[in-house]
């Protein structure tokens, strides 16, 4: 059929630009990838918190303000959601990207995953306990 | 239940076809008959055209990899009954060019796997007077899953990075790498480095994660890539401190 | 030796601001996000600012920002890379995003180091 030398005809499928659609756990991934933004997001609050409290009371009761207004809610609430979804999903991969060797064992996944809530629920404590003083 | 169940098989016939259609069959359901008996089955008894690719049978030459149900399986392995009642879908391994129904072209993963030397290199050979290489339990613990790798390619199909960018290296080419690497016997890994840090090595991957949940040795390609690009991070800041060689 | 590229870097970069932001980003958002604007907890101006000014906090905050921000940029390039399919676009997106991170880090430095 196919003269000598002749490559066989192939059918390559073009990948849609929608592929992250089609399955739950790529969903799943590219709303993962998508936290950056709220990672940037996150920044960007930090550094107008920090500026608003140094310009003194009435900056940063004006930082207040805006902040609770319906949008601003409703976007730091999607945000925080993201937020946690990157904090749960960096937790669980880290064990496959880094296996921890203790007395020449493994430490098990469930482990270090425990282990980083535990440093999580630290840090938080630590923060809020600097704020509420 | 019923005895009968729904296959319903991708066609690809390059000469007749542009491009791939759908053909059902009604195949006997059995409770301990596998996707790939249901294909020999039409292949035997209804349409003796069918062509796909298969050999052991126990899961073992990675031969009979196929999309069941949009995902990337052996269909050795894989029961029918746990599709029941069907239809169930065939289609040939996701992110390959289709050869012919559910035959994939393979020579792009098959150009790539010797690119990160997959086997003992040894600068130099210890003299045969002083016997084997030993090796420790530990030592072998090191990288004995990485080398239950069977080539069956399922982790390329589950790959999106793989099916956006055919350029990427992949998940069992690296993760071989690591098998090599992380061997005691070995030398090359220097070498081995060389070619995944280039672009299409390492980086591409976003670990997604779906290459280890296709895997049916448990390999766990999508960890030793990112160990590996540990590694690969370190051993750049090395080269910056150190200077140029 | 291994190839020189930027690559391995970013990828540091991209792993020390994903440790940072999953420890710190959710309760700091939590806090300056939802608590303090709701005035579910309240925090009187002064003692922020005390917390907020003193040097160590400073350093620290900075150092998250900045790792955050190329977190994002590694992140986010990649993202519109597959999800997109813009991985022909590389060099533009590739510059916009560590631009993009770079000018924030700018940012972040003068806002916590400058106005002291
Ligand atoms: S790593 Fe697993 S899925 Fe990939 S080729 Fe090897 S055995 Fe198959
Ligand atoms: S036929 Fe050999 S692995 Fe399935």
């Amino acid at each position: 059929m196919t003269g000598p030398g002749a490559l066989p005809r192939t059918y390559r499928p073009r990948p849609s630009i929608w592929w992250w659609v089609r399955k739950r756990s790529y969903l799943l991934f590219v709303l993962r990838e998508l936290s950056s933004v709220f990672v940037a997001w996150f920044v960007a609050l930090t550094l107008a918190l920090v500026w608003s409290v140094e310009r003194g009371a009435e900056q940063y009761e004006r930082l207040l303000d805006v902040l609770s207004n319906p949008f601003a809610v409703a976007l730091n609430v999607v945000a925080l959601a993201f937020l946690l979804l990157h904090t749960i999903t960096w937790f669980n991969l880290t064990p496959k990207a880094m296996p921890i060797r203790l007395f020449g064992a493994r430490v098990p996944p469930v482990a270090i995953v425990a282990a980083q809530w535990a440093a999580f629920a630290a840090v938080s404590a630590f923060v809020i306990w600097l704020v509420v003083g | 239940m019923a005895d009968t169940m729904t296959m319903r098989v991708t066609r690809y016939e390059p000469d007749l076809d542009h491009e791939p259609r759908t053909q059902d069959f009604s195949i006997p359901l059995r409770d301990n008959w596998v996707v790939l008996d249901g294909l020999n089955y039409i292949k035997d008894q209804l349409d003796g055209t069918l062509s796909y690719r298969w050999s052991c049978r126990m899961g073992i030459c990675g031969s009979c990899g196929m999309m069941v149900d949009d995902e990337p399986v052996l269909t050795c392995a894989t029961f029918l009954v746990d599709y029941a009642p069907g239809p169930i879908r065939v289609e040939p391994l996701a992110n390959f060019p289709v050869v012919r129904d559910l035959v994939v072209d393979i020579s792009d993963f098959i150009e790539r796997l010797p690119r990160v030397s997959p086997w003992l290199v040894r600068h130099e050979d210890e003299p045969v007077d002083d016997g084997e290489y030993l090796q420790t339990p530990g030592e072998l613990a090191e990288y004995e899953q990485y080398s239950m790798c069977i080539n069956c390619m399922l982790c390329y199909s589950a790959c999106p990075v793989y099916g956006l960018d055919p350029g990427f290296i992949g998940p069992a080419a690296i993760a071989l790498a690591q098998r090599y690497n992380l061997d005691s016997r070995d030398q090359g890994a220097a070498d081995r480095l060389d070619v995944l840090i280039h672009p299409d090595g390492l980086w591409g991957c976003t670990f997604v994660g779906e290459c280890t949940t296709a895997c049916p040795k448990d390999v766990d390609p999508a960890g030793a890539i990112q160990r590996y690009k540990l590694t690969a991070a370190i051993e750049t800041l090395k080269s910056y401190v150190e200077g140029p060689s | 030796m291994p190839h020189r590229s930027a690559e391995p870097l970013a990828w540091l970069a991209f792993s020390a601001g994903g440790v940072l932001a999953a420890v710190f980003a959710p309760v700091v958002l939590f806090l300056a996000g939802l608590a303090l604007p709701l005035g579910w907890i309240s925090a009187d101006h002064a003692h922020l600012d005390d917390v907020l000014s003193h040097l160590l906090t400073r350093i620290v905050l900075l150092g998250i920002c900045v790792a955050a921000l190329f977190h994002f940029a590694h992140r986010f390039r990649y993202t519109l890379y597959d999800g997109l399919q813009l991985a022909r676009y590389g060099t533009v997106i590739t510059a916009g995003c560590y631009g993009l991170a770079m000018l924030g880090s700018a940012a972040a430095a003068a806002v916590l180091l400058l106005n002291r």
